[in-house]
């Protein structure tokens, strides 16, 4: 999308008569609703596109609720979501927590979770920072366009667990939690990085799911023939040669569904439904900085403009100041609270930078950035937020001052060196490499294994092998062996896991584990 | 820019995760047990019906995923750079490839501690106390005064009184019964339809003998025929109407009384009457939670037995010898003026070090075989001893022999056995 917006006239502070809508920091409904309407005046000065939103205030306890269900808000049951909610209200009981301000729900209409306990400048921020910041991105990305229907989803996932309970009633909670569990375990594996798979929906799955039924019957059958059909042994032998599938695939729960001999037709559509949720997840996965910054950058454009209009007075600009410089803050690396980059923060940096370049470029910018500097920034970070994910965000925008400014330097680790060696830090020669690995740091196939189903022995054991192709000899971590006991479970049959580096196997797995070979 | 809609969703249930944490605390329900039965050892008397804190190793409860392990070859950003310079080499730590990993944010589940702790409420903390554990013979009650009924929900029924029919289910019916019976001329109203359609477009022959218009008039009048038949099919008829059918089921005896007798003469010390109280607190709550009345009598004896109140039966301290059997014929005197068996469920525990004169041990089992083994639903008796038994011990065991389902005794030592004691005599038998 390239539509110009129109610029809003600002007005100084100092024009306008302040006229706040609040003092106190207590919030009412009706006040909910006049900020609401504020704001939106304001990001539609800033053409915001955003679907239509549903706040829901809610208690800390519902927010609890909703926080152990990975923002659905509606899911089926099953423990872990369980075990999650424990370890979030002990944390809030013992206060050594906060709750999250807010969750915010990709769907149409957007929805989005206040907390009750929040103060009024709370309420203003997340309203900003959900209801217009992560609503415009879930509408205008094109990785949320492309991979989530937002329309779809409240559906779907009502359908999901009438399915899950329905299958519960029928064949147990312990036979239906098995399979859960097993799928949650190769859920990052059930989605094709580069297919556009068609948008979820409820209707069209309850149409579909006799069709799959019989269809799926028919092609497994195919594919597990047993009677060896006479002829020649040399064209047998040729198909022995063949792998099945004849292309790796990435998308291991896709595969299981589709193939595992065993599976029953209800324990397929359980696969299925995670397959489809770790879809809804996928854009997520890609543009938390993208995301979240965009969110930050909005509360704190939309935020003054309140305050530029006069809607707001000092005291709530401390206060909404105050939590925006908590969450936006990011601990030097030999921090006690160091826990990686505060993506809040490099995304906030990024778009305010990115406003900056258009305002003020500097000699460097232009250098950089010729097309940027001294642009028109609104429709550079738009743009910027439409046509990219975390990855080719950074490799596309982030400049050499907020490298400088948040002083990112590189560390190496070679397991064969004695040392760790500094690569390359906020400098000139820096600047490019150091992009590079940020942006790397952000790509998905560099942050999981990559692994992929290889063949499958169809005229023998009908064992599955699975294959990982190490990046820079990094191993596959302990819990390998416990993942393949679920595909195991899934699979039914021998499965097989081999790390192949440059056609070496570095490594293999096996469930149920292999006696050793004799010599 | 759409429009905003603003909900009130504080009233709306709370207890969404409610069915998840369950299912966590059901698949771990062994470590809990085991904390839970820890946790009984380390209470103070007084705080045995609370919450507690459960740990479960990290390890255990983990769901696994493909991740990175250690090793091989890592670049890493990270902010905050002080004196780097490109080129620096920083030594390894000893003795570990350390070094984490850097990305990602820590996870919320405190992946990489090593326990996973959480509470769980009083009630929970009963159930796994309790789990596996049943009143024995609670099936003897006799089943008789009215109020022990109660009204159960049972499936639908085609009779009944108009405040119980189920309108949606009777509408239900009729929609059906009208389907069924008016498919076949809808049916056919649908052909006609269509062929008068097929009629009306067609061009009308000029020729009057050969014109539509009298197939039309027919087809009119058949479709205006059934459709006043299907008409007349009943809205809703007699036998479409479901009434909600209640069936009455008798219930136990709910109320049940709880008979506490201690030795407390000279040879029983503090720490004895401890071990005793906590017997008695775990029986009391475990029978609270199977009735909703529980009367708890405290008899204490020495030579002679006295009905007391709870703390004067725990914290007073007598000396002298001790004649058991005083005890026995007071419970009998209380049983019989106030806690009639046809109506009471009755339970005994007995806690003593053992010690008695030994002229009255055969007389306690005269009492016990004869008097009041017929009137209760369980007798339980525990020796707080580490010696040897003395005659009354005996004396008991040959009650038990007679009385295997009503009567059980053990042997406590020190305050670790007091729970697993209690688990022995209350565990659920096969049927």
């Amino acid at each position: 999308m390239t539509d110009t917006i129109e610029h809003p006239k600002l007005p100084n502070r100092e024009q306008v008569r302040p006229d706040p809508i609040s003092k106190g920091s207590e919030w009412t409904f009706d006040l909910i609703q006049t900020y609401d309407d504020e704001i939106a005046k304001c990001a539609e000065e800033f053409g915001l596109d955003t679907y239509p939103n549903q706040i829901e205030v809610i208690s800390a306890e519902q927010m609890m609720d909703a926080y152990s269900s990975v923002g659905m808000p509606v899911g089926y049951h099953h423990w872990s979501f369980g075990k999650q909610f424990l370890s979030t209200s002990k944390g809030y009981q013992r206060g050594q927590m906060g709750l999250a301000y807010e969750i915010v729900i990709n769907s149409d209409p957007c929805i989005a979770y206040l907390m009750e306990e929040n103060t009024l400048p709370m309420q203003a921020l997340v309203i900003a920072h959900a209801c217009y910041g992560h609503n415009s991105f879930f509408k205008g990305n094109y990785l949320f366009r492309t991979w989530t229907d937002a329309s779809a989803i409240i559906d779907y996932l009502v359908f999901a667990r009438n399915y899950v309970a329905e299958c519960e009633e029928r064949y147990g909670v312990e036979a239906v939690e098995e399979v859960l569990d097993s799928c949650h375990a190769l859920m990052n594996h059930g989605v094709d990085r580069y297919k556009r798979p068609p948008p979820i929906s409820a209707a069209e799955e309850r149409r579909r799911q006799k069709e799959r039924e019989e269809y799926l019957q028919r092609q497994l059958n195919d594919l597990w023939r047993t009677i060896p059909k006479m002829g020649d042994d040399d064209n047998e032998r040729e198909r022995r040669r063949q792998r099945y599938p004849s292309e790796p695939q990435e998308n291991i729960l896709y595969f299981i569904e589709k193939n595992a001999p065993l599976l029953e037709t209800w324990q397929r559509e359980i696969i299925r439904i995670v397959r489809k949720l770790g879809q809804y997840f996928y854009p997520q996965r890609q543009t938390q900085v993208m995301n979240e910054g965009w969110a930050s950058f909005w509360h704190y454009t939309l935020l003054h403009r309140m305050y530029e209009k006069g809607h707001v007075t000092d005291g709530f600009m401390l206060e909404f100041l105050q939590s925006h410089t908590a969450v936006t803050y990011q601990p030097p690396f030999n921090s006690p609270w160091y826990s990686g980059i505060n993506p809040y923060t490099l995304g906030f940096n990024i778009y305010s930078d990115l406003r900056r370049m258009c305002e003020n470029p500097t000699d460097e910018d232009r250098e950089w950035f010729p097309d940027i500097a001294g642009g028109d920034w609104l429709e550079t970070v738009h743009f910027a937020m439409r046509n990219f994910k975390d990855e080719s965000f950074i490799q596309q925008f982030l400049s050499p001052k907020v490298m400088r400014d948040m002083k990112f330097f590189s560390i190496e680790n070679d397991d064969q060196e004695d040392v760790y060696r500094v690569t390359a830090i906020h400098d000139d020669p820096g600047y490019r490499p150091l992009r590079e690995k940020l942006a790397r740091q952000y790509n998905l196939s560099y942050r999981e294994p990559n692994i992929q189903v290889w063949n499958v022995d169809v005229r023998g054991d009908r064992s599955l092998t699975l294959r990982h192709i190490p990046v820079d000899r990094v191993p596959l971590g302990d819990d390998a062996s416990e993942v393949l006991k679920h595909v195991h479970r899934l699979w039914g049959f021998d499965v097989h896991l081999e790390s192949v580096d440059e056609g070496t196997v570095v490594a293999e797995y096996h469930c149920p584990p292999q006696e050793l070979d004799d010599e | 820019m759409g429009m905003t809609h603003i909900v009130d969703r504080r009233l709306n249930g709370k207890n969404k995760s409610a069915v998840n944490r369950e299912r966590f605390l059901r698949r771990y329900r062994h470590h809990i047990k085991k904390a839970v039965a820890d946790a009984v050892q380390k209470r103070s008397i007084t705080d045995i019906e609370r919450g507690e804190s459960v740990s479960i190793p990290s390890r255990d409860i983990q769901e696994p995923i493909f991740h990175h392990g250690q090793g091989g070859k890592r670049e890493v950003v990270h902010p905050g750079n002080q004196e780097f310079v490109a080129g620096d080499e920083i030594p390894k730590p000893e003795g570990g490839g350390g070094g984490g990993s850097g990305s990602g944010q820590a996870s919320p589940d405190g992946e990489g501690m090593d326990e996973f702790a959480f509470q769980i409420t009083q009630d929970e903390f009963l159930d796994f106390l309790f789990d596996d554990l049943e009143l024995p013979n609670l099936a003897r009650k006799k089943l008789k005064d009215t109020e022990a009924f109660t009204y159960h929900r049972s499936g639908f029924t085609t009779h009944g009184i108009p405040a119980k029919l189920d309108v949606v289910r009777s509408l239900r019916g009729a929609h059906a019964r009208r389907l069924g019976l008016s498919g076949a001329r809808r049916r056919k109203i649908r052909e006609l339809e269509a062929q008068l359609a097929a009629l009306k477009e067609a061009p009308d022959d000029l020729d009057p003998a050969f014109s539509h218009a009298d197939q039309i008039e027919t087809l009119e009048a058949e479709i205006a025929r059934l459709k006043a038949n299907v008409r007349r099919i009943p809205f809703i008829d007699e036998i479409d109407l479901r009434y909600r059918q209640h069936v009455k089921k008798p219930r136990p005896a709910t109320s049940a009384v709880m008979f506490c007798l201690m030795d407390v003469s000279g040879s029983m010390t503090q720490t004895h009457k401890d071990i005793a109280k906590r017997f008695f607190i775990l029986l009391y709550l475990f029978l609270k939670k199977n009735y909703k009345k529980i009367d708890v009598v405290f008899i204490r004896h020495h030579t002679s037995a006295k009905e007391v109140d709870e703390e004067e039966f725990f914290y007073s301290r007598e000396t002298g010898g001790t004649i058991v059997s005083s005890a026995l014929k007071l419970m009998h005197k209380i049983i019989e003026s106030r806690y009639s068996p046809d109506e009471w469920n009755i339970y005994a525990a007995q806690a003593s070090d053992g010690d008695n004169w030994n002229d009255d041990s055969p007389i306690c089992g005269k009492i016990l075989a004869e008097r009041i083994i017929p009137l209760v639903q369980y007798y339980s008796y525990v020796e707080i001893t580490p010696q040897d038994h003395q005659m009354l011990w005996y004396e008991y065991e040959k009650i038990m022999e007679r009385f295997p389902q009503s009567f059980a005794m053990q042997q406590i030592a020190d305050p670790g056995e007091i729970y697993p004691v209690f688990r022995q005599l209350f565990e659920r038998k096969a049927a």
